[in-house]
C-alpha cells in the first residue's frame, strides 16, 4: 500500500526521474565515506578514489544519483566532465584542514563559475566535527566567501560522517529546495 | 532493435549502414541521457565494439569524450550492459586519454562476489587501465582474484597479470606465489560437471598460471628447472594437457641451453610419451626429435610412439605423426627406415595431405630402387593436392636429384609433367628451381632439362620465370653440342613476348655469339639486327650492345658476355649503397670497383649448392623463443656455417685497410672465426687465421666483457710450436673501454707454397685501469696483467677450401697422388658427427649428399675442394660405427700436388 502511495507521489514530484548530485571536495575531505553513510548507512574503509564511485540512494521517496568523484589534483581537471544536468552539488571541507581551506575556496568558486552548473543548488559539509580543532560551520563559511553568493540556493552544514551526525539534516535541506524547484 | 537481421555485414548490426561520426554522436547522446535506457545502450556500445573490431579508429579527442560519456553508465546496475562498458573500454584504453578514471569504479566491481559474471571482465579491463603509478593499488586486489575459487576469475587475473607484466614486472612478480598455488589448485570449469550440451570440463586456469609463472621466472633458469621438476612429478598435478604441453616447451628450451640438465630431462620427456593426451605424446616426441644430436636411443622411442599414431583411426593425429616424421626425416632418414611399411600404408590415404607427407619422407627415408615405384605413385595424385603441397613433393624431388643424381631420367621426366600440370607462380617456381640445380649439379641431366624448359617458356605466362630461364639459356646453351637447337626457341620469345622478356632474350641471344662457328655468328647478328627495330628502348640497347660485341675478338666479348669472375654482388650492392649515400664528397670520385672481389664460377657453384643443401634441411630450433633463436641462429651462422668465401671476403674489406699488410698482397683465404675463450669470461677472445702467399696474419677479436675496467696497450704474444713461422709485428690495441671490442694482429712469415701446420700459445697482455664509478674516469695508474687463452692449431683444413664438383668419379679418377690412413674414434656416438668433424677439420665441400649418413652402420663420405695454391684435392672416407669401439675410419685422399694427399690424409691425428 504504501509502494503505491510511494509511487503516485513519485509521479506528482515528476516520475521516476533520477536527481544527479555530485559529491566534490579536496582529497581525504571524506567524500566516498559519506556517499556510503548516506546509502548503507555504515562506515566503510575506504582507499583514494582513483575516478569515481556511483550509487544510487533513494531518500524521502526521492531517487538521487550520487556521483562521488576523486579528490585528488590530479583528478580534479575530470569534474567538468560530469558537471551536466547536475541538481546539486554536495561540496566536502575538512573542517579540520585550515591550510587548505584557500585551496578548497578556489576550487569552488571555478566550479560554481562553469555554465553547467549555474541551476545547481549547493550543500556545504563542514567534515570531521568529530575532530579536536574543527572550524565551525560559519567559520568555514566565512573562509570560503559563501557569504556574499546571491544567485544559488546554498547551505552549509557542519557534520561528521564517521558518527553520522549532520548528514541527514544537510540531506533533509537539499530534499526541500528539490523538491521546490520542480514544483 | 534486432540483432538477428543482418543481411549484409557491411551494414553492421543493426541492418542500418553504419556511420562512424553517427554512431558516435548517438553514443554521445545516448550514455549521457537521464534515467539511463540499458537496452539500448548497449545496442550502441554494440555498434562501437563493432566499429572498433573492423578496424575504425576514433581520434584521441573523441575516443577520449567517448570514454568518459561511457563511464556514465557505471550508475546503471544493469548486469549485460556492465559486460558491454568493460568489452568497450578494453577497446578504447589503447587511444583515450585519462582512462584512469574508472579505476574507482573497476575496483569496486572486481570485489564484489565471485558468481557476479562481470567481474572478470572488470579484472580484465582494470589491467588495460592500470599504469605503473597505480599499479600498487590493485595488488592486493589481484593476488585475491588470482585465487579465488572460480576458474574464470582466477584465469582473467592470471592473463591480466600476462598484460601487466610490461607495465611494472616487479609488481606481477609479487604474485608468483598465488600463481604457483592455482597450478596446484586444480580448478576444473564448469565447476558442475556441465550439462550434456556444456563444455567438457577443463583445466585451462592451470594452462594460464603456469604460462605466467614461467613469464616470472624465465630468466632464471634454476628456478625454471625446480619448476618442471615440481609439476613433472609423479602426482600429475598437471590436468590441463595444454599446459603439459607448455611444460615440454619449457624442457626443450632447458635442454637447449644446458648440456648437463640433459638426462634428466629426457627422462621426463620419454615419461610424457606414455601421457594419455594425444597432444602430449606428441609435443614430447616432437621434442626429443629436435633435440640437438639426439642419439639413436634417445630417438628411438620418441620414433615407436609416433609410428603407433600413423596407424590411428583419427586424422589429426596421423596427420601430425606423419609430419613430424618427416622433419626428422631429413635430418635423420636412417632413423625413420623402420616405419617404412606403415608410412607406405599412408600413401592412398584418402587425406591428400597425410599421402604427401607419406610420400615426401618416404622418398627421404627409401633407397634407390624404391624412387622410380615412388614417383609413379605421385603422379597419380598429383593433381589432386593442392599447391602448397605440390611445392613440398617437388622440393622432395629436389633433394633426391642431389642425393641420387642416378635417378636423374625419371625425376626430370617427372618434373617436366607436372611442369605442364596448371598451377599458381609459387609452385611453377618451385619446379622451375628444381630444374635448374638438376642442371647445375647433375650434370648428365644438362641436355634434357634444357629442351624441357625451352618447351616450358614456348606458353609460359609468369614473365619472371620467363627472364630466368632465358638466362640460364644462355649461360648453358652455348656450350652444349648442338647450341642452334636452343637458338630458335630464344628468338621466338623475342617475336612473341612482353618487353621484359624480350630484352632477356636478346641478352641470351648474345652469348651465343661468342660460339666458335662461322655460321653460328652471322645467323645470332642477323636475328640481333632485327631487334634492333624493336620499340622498346632496352632491348635495342641490348642488341646494339651486342652487335658491337659481335666486331670485337671473341676473347674480348667473352669478358662481357660469360666472364670468368663476377662481383661479389651482396658487397658490391653494400659498397654502392654506401657510395650513394656517401654526399658530395664521395661522388667527387668515380666508383672504385676495385673494392668489390670477385668470385670465380666455381666459388659461386659452391656457394649456391651449399645454400641449397642447407635450405633443404629443417630449422631445429624449438618453437619457444623463437624469435631469439633465429636471431641468434643468423649470428652464428657465419662461423659455423663454414661459408669460407664469405668470410674471406668480409675480412678482406677489413684488412685492405691496415697499411702494414698491404705488401702482404691479397688475402688468399681467411678461417672461419674461432673461440679461444669460454663464453661468458672476462675477456672474449676469437682468433681468424688469415693467410696471405708468404705470411700469416692471426686477427685476436678481443671483447672486453668488464663494466668498469679500461685496457690499455692491448697485445697477444703468440709463440709457434715450428720454426717456419718467424713474427714480424703485432699490431697493438691503444685502448679498449668498458664492455666494447678491438682487435689485435698478429703478423708472421710463413713458407711460401707450403703446407705447414703449427699451433700457437697465445697469451693476452694489456694494462688493466679500473674505472671511478661515479666519474666514469679511468685511474692513472693501472697493473700490468696476462690472460691465458687457449691453444690455436693452424690446420691442413686452414689450406683448403670447399669447391663443388659436378662429378666426384671423374675427378676422383684423375687425380695423381694418393695417400691413405686409418683411424679409430672412441668418442664419437655416431656416423654423422664423425662426418661433421671431418667436413669441419678437413675443410672440403661433401658431395652428393654424403654429408648425411643413411644407414647407422657404414657410410662413405665424399670431399673435395681445392688448397689456396689451386691444386685439386679429394677424400674417400670410409666409416664404420658399433658401439663397441666407436667410430673406425680410413681416409683416402688423392690430390694434383704430390705433398697434399698425405697431408689430409693425416689431417685428422
Amino acid at each position: 500500500m504504501g509502494q503505491v502511495f510511494g509511487r503516485v507521489l513519485a509521479k506528482l514530484w515528476g516520475g521516476d526521474k533520477e536527481i544527479r548530485i555530485l559529491i566534490l571536495g579536496l582529497d581525504g575531505a571524506g567524500k566516498t565515506t559519506i556517499l556510503y553513510r548516506l546509502q548503507i548507512g555504515e562506515v566503510i574503509t575506504t582507499v583514494p578514489t582513483i575516478g569515481f564511485n556511483v550509487e544510487t540512494l533513494t531518500y524521502k521517496n526521492l531517487k538521487f544519483n550520487v556521483w562521488d568523484l576523486g579528490g585528488q589534483t590530479s583528478i580534479r581537471p575530470y569534474w567538468r566532465c560530469y558537471y551536466a544536468n547536475t541538481a546539486a552539488v554536495i561540496f566536502v571541507v575538512d573542517a579540520t584542514d585550515r591550510e587548505r581551506i584557500n585551496t578548497s575556496k578556489e576550487e569552488l568558486t571555478e566550479m560554481l563559475n562553469e555554465e553547467e552548473l549555474a541551476e545547481s543548488a549547493l550543500l556545504v559539509f563542514a567534515n570531521k566535527q568529530d575532530q579536536p580543532g574543527a572550524m565551525t560551520a560559519p567559520e568555514v563559511s566565512e573562509a570560503l566567501g559563501l557569504v556574499g553568493m546571491k544567485d544559488r540556493s546554498w547551505s552549509i552544514v557542519a557534520c561528521s560522517a564517521i558518527e553520522g551526525e549532520g548528514l541527514t539534516e544537510g540531506l533533509d535541506w537539499l530534499v526541500e529546495v528539490i523538491k521546490e524547484e520542480q514544483m | 532493435m534486432s540483432y538477428k537481421k543482418n543481411e549484409d555485414l557491411d551494414s553492421g548490426p543493426g541492418g542500418s549502414v553504419m556511420d562512424k561520426m553517427t554512431v558516435f554522436q548517438d553514443c554521445i547522446a545516448g550514455f549521457n541521457s537521464s534515467p539511463i535506457q540499458p537496452r539500448r545502450c548497449r545496442g550502441l556500445l554494440t555498434k562501437l565494439a563493432y566499429l572498433l573490431s573492423t578496424g575504425d579508429t576514433f581520434a584521441r579527442d573523441e575516443s577520449t569524450t567517448l570514454f568518459f560519456s561511457i563511464t556514465k553508465l557505471f550508475q546503471h546496475k544493469d548486469i549485460a550492459l556492465r559486460q558491454m562498458v568493460y568489452l568497450v573500454i578494453k577497446e578504447l584504453a589503447q587511444n583515450a586519454d585519462d582512462v584512469i578514471m574508472v579505476t574507482s569504479s573497476i575496483m569496486k566491481d572486481t570485489t564484489v562476489s565471485s558468481d557476479v559474471v562481470y567481474r572478470p571482465n572488470a579484472i580484465r579491463t582494470l589491467a588495460r587501465i592500470i599504469d605503473a603509478s597505480t599499479i600498487q593499488a590493485i595488488e592486493r586486489l589481484m593476488k585475491t582474484a588470482i585465487v579465488d575459487k572460480h576458474p574464470i576469475v582466477s584465469s582473467a587475473s592470471l592473463v591480466s597479470s600476462y598484460h601487466l607484466l610490461p607495465v611494472s614486472r616487479d609488481v606481477v612478480r609479487r604474485w608468483t606465489n598465488e600463481t604457483q598455488e592455482t597450478v596446484l589448485a586444480q580448478k576444473m570449469f564448469p565447476q558442475y560437471g556441465g550439462g550434456i550440451s556444456g563444455p567438457t570440463p577443463s583445466f585451462t586456469t592451470q594452462y594460464h598460471a603456469l604460462g605466467l609463472l614461467y613469464q616470472l621466472r624465465s630468466h632464471d633458469r634454476m628456478a625454471l628447472v625446480k619448476m618442471i621438476q615440481q609439476f613433472s612429478g609423479a602426482s600429475g598435478s598437471l590436468k590441463s594437457p595444454a599446459a603439459v604441453v607448455m611444460l615440454i616447451r619449457f624442457v626443450a628450451r632447458v635442454i637447449d641451453e644446458d648440456r648437463n640438465l640433459r638426462r634428466p630431462m629426457y627422462a621426463l620427456l620419454e615419461g610424457w610419451l606414455k601421457h594419455k593426451s594425444d597432444m602430449v605424446n606428441f609435443e614430447a616426441a616432437k621434442t626429443i626429435l629436435e633435440m640437438k644430436d639426439v642419439t639413436d636411443e634417445e630417438a628411438f622411442p620418441a620414433i615407436n610412439v609416433l609410428q603407433l599414431f600413423l596407424s590411428s583411426p583419427r586424422f589429426v593425429s596421423r596427420f601430425s605423426a606423419i609430419r613430424i616424421l618427416n622433419r626428422f626425416a631429413m635430418v635423420r632418414p636412417q632413423n625413420v627406415n623402420v616405419c617404412n611399411i606403415d608410412i607406405e600404408s599412408l600413401i592412398n590415404d584418402s587425406n591428400r595431405s597425410i599421402a604427401t607427407y607419406a610420400i615426401t619422407t618416404l622418398l627421404k627415408t627409401g633407397n634407390e630402387a624404391s624412387v622410380d615405384r615412388l614417383m609413379k605413385q605421385i603422379s597419380g595424385f598429383m593433381n589432386d593436392i593442392s599447391d602448397e603441397f605440390k611445392i613440398i613433393v617437388v622440393d622432395a624431388i629436389r633433394s633426391l636429384c642431389l642425393k641420387f643424381p642416378a635417378k636423374q631420367a625419371s625425376m626430370l621426366s617427372f618434373l617436366s609433367g607436372v611442369l605442364r600440370d596448371e598451377g599458381g607462380y609459387e609452385f611453377k617456381r618451385a619446379v622451375i628451381e628444381a630444374m635448374f640445380d638438376m642442371i647445375k649439379f647433375v650434370p648428365e641431366s644438362k641436355q634434357d632439362a634444357l629442351s624441357y624448359l625451352c618447351e616450358f617458356i614456348e606458353d609460359c605466362e609468369f614473365t619472371k620465370l620467363a627472364v630466368r630461364v632465358l638466362h640460364l639459356l644462355g649461360e648453358e646453351g652455348p656450350s652444349t653440342p648442338q647450341p642452334t637447337k636452343y637458338i630458335r626457341y630464344i628468338y621466338n620469345r623475342v617475336v612473341l613476348e612482353n618487353s621484359i622478356v624480350r630484352a632477356a632474350a636478346v641478352t641470351a641471344l648474345s652469348k651465343f655469339s661468342v660460339i666458335e662457328d662461322e655460321a653460328v655468328q652471322e645467323s645470332v647478328k642477323v636475328l640481333l639486327r632485327r631487334c634492333l627495330d624493336d620499340p622498346d628502348d632496352e632491348v635495342r640497347d641490348r642488341a646494339a650492345m651486342a652487335l658491337r660485341l659481335a666486331t670485337v675478338p671473341i676473347p674480348v666479348a667473352k669478358g662481357y658476355l660469360a666472364p670468368d669472375a663476377v662481383p661479389s654482388l651482396g658487397v658490391l650492392e653494400q659498397q654502392l649503397i654506401l657510395y650513394v649515400t656517401g654526399g658530395p664528397d664521395a661522388a667527387s670520385v668515380a666508383f672504385d670497383i676495385s673494392t668489390v672481389p670477385f668470385l670465380t664460377k666455381d666459388q659461386v657453384d659452391a656457394d649456391n649448392f651449399r645454400a641449397k643443401v642447407s635450405s633443404t634441411m629443417p630449422s631445429i630450433g624449438s618453437s619457444l623463443d623463437s624469435g631469439a633463436e633465429s636471431g641468434a641462429k643468423g649470428s652464428r651462422a657465419s662461423p659455423a656455417g663454414g661459408l669460407h668465401e664469405d668470410s674471406t671476403q668480409a675480412y678482406a674489406a677489413a684488412l685492405a685497410k691496415i697499411p702494414e699488410l698491404q705488401v702482404f698482397g691479397a688475402v688468399v683465404r681467411s678461417s672461419a672465426a674461432v673461440a679461444l675463450t669460454e663464453s661468458e669470461t672476462e675477456y672474449g677472445v676469437t682468433c681468424v687465421k688469415h693467410l696471405y702467399k708468404a705470411h700469416l696474419v692471426l686477427q685476436f677479436d678481443i671483447d672486453n666483457t668488464l663494466k668498469d675496467t679500461v685496457l690499455e696497450d692491448v697485445s697477444v704474444i703468440a709463440s709457434p710450436s715450428e720454426d717456419f713461422f718467424e713474427e714480424q709485428f703485432i699490431i697493438t690495441l691503444p685502448k679498449l673501454g668498458p664492455e666494447s671490442q678491438g682487435t689485435v694482429y698478429v703478423a708472421f712469415t710463413r713458407p711460401e707454397g707450403e703446407y705447414e701446420t703449427a699451433s700457437f700459445t697465445n697469451t693476452l697482455h694489456f694494462i688493466s685501469k679500473e674505472l671511478d664509478p661515479s666519474t666514469g674516469v679511468p685511474d692513472d695508474t693501472g697493473y700490468e696483467d696476462e690472460y691465458q687463452i687457449e691453444d690455436l692449431e693452424l690446420g691442413v683444413g686452414d689450406f683448403l677450401v670447399p669447391t663443388y664438383v659436378g662429378n666426384f668419379q671423374h675427378m676422383w679418377d684423375q687425380l695423381p697422388y694418393e695417400a691413405s690412413e686409418t683411424y679409430g674414434l672412441e668418442g664419437v656416438s655416431s656416423l654423422s658427427d664423425a662426418c661433421a668433424s671431418v667436413i669441419e677439420s678437413l675443410s672440403l665441400q661433401p658431395l652428393e649428399g654424403s654429408e648425411l649418413p643413411l644407414q647407422a652402420a657404414t657410410h662413405v663420405l665424399k670431399l673435395f675442394g681445392r688448397t689456396v695454391q689451386g691444386g685439386k684435392v679429394s677424400a674417400l672416407v670410409r666409416m664404420a660405427y658399433s658401439v663397441k669401439s666407436g667410430v673406425t675410419l680410413k681416409i683416402t685422399a688423392k690430390s694434383e700436388e704430390e705433398v697434399v694427399a698425405p697431408l689430409v690424409a693425416a689431417a685428422i691425428a
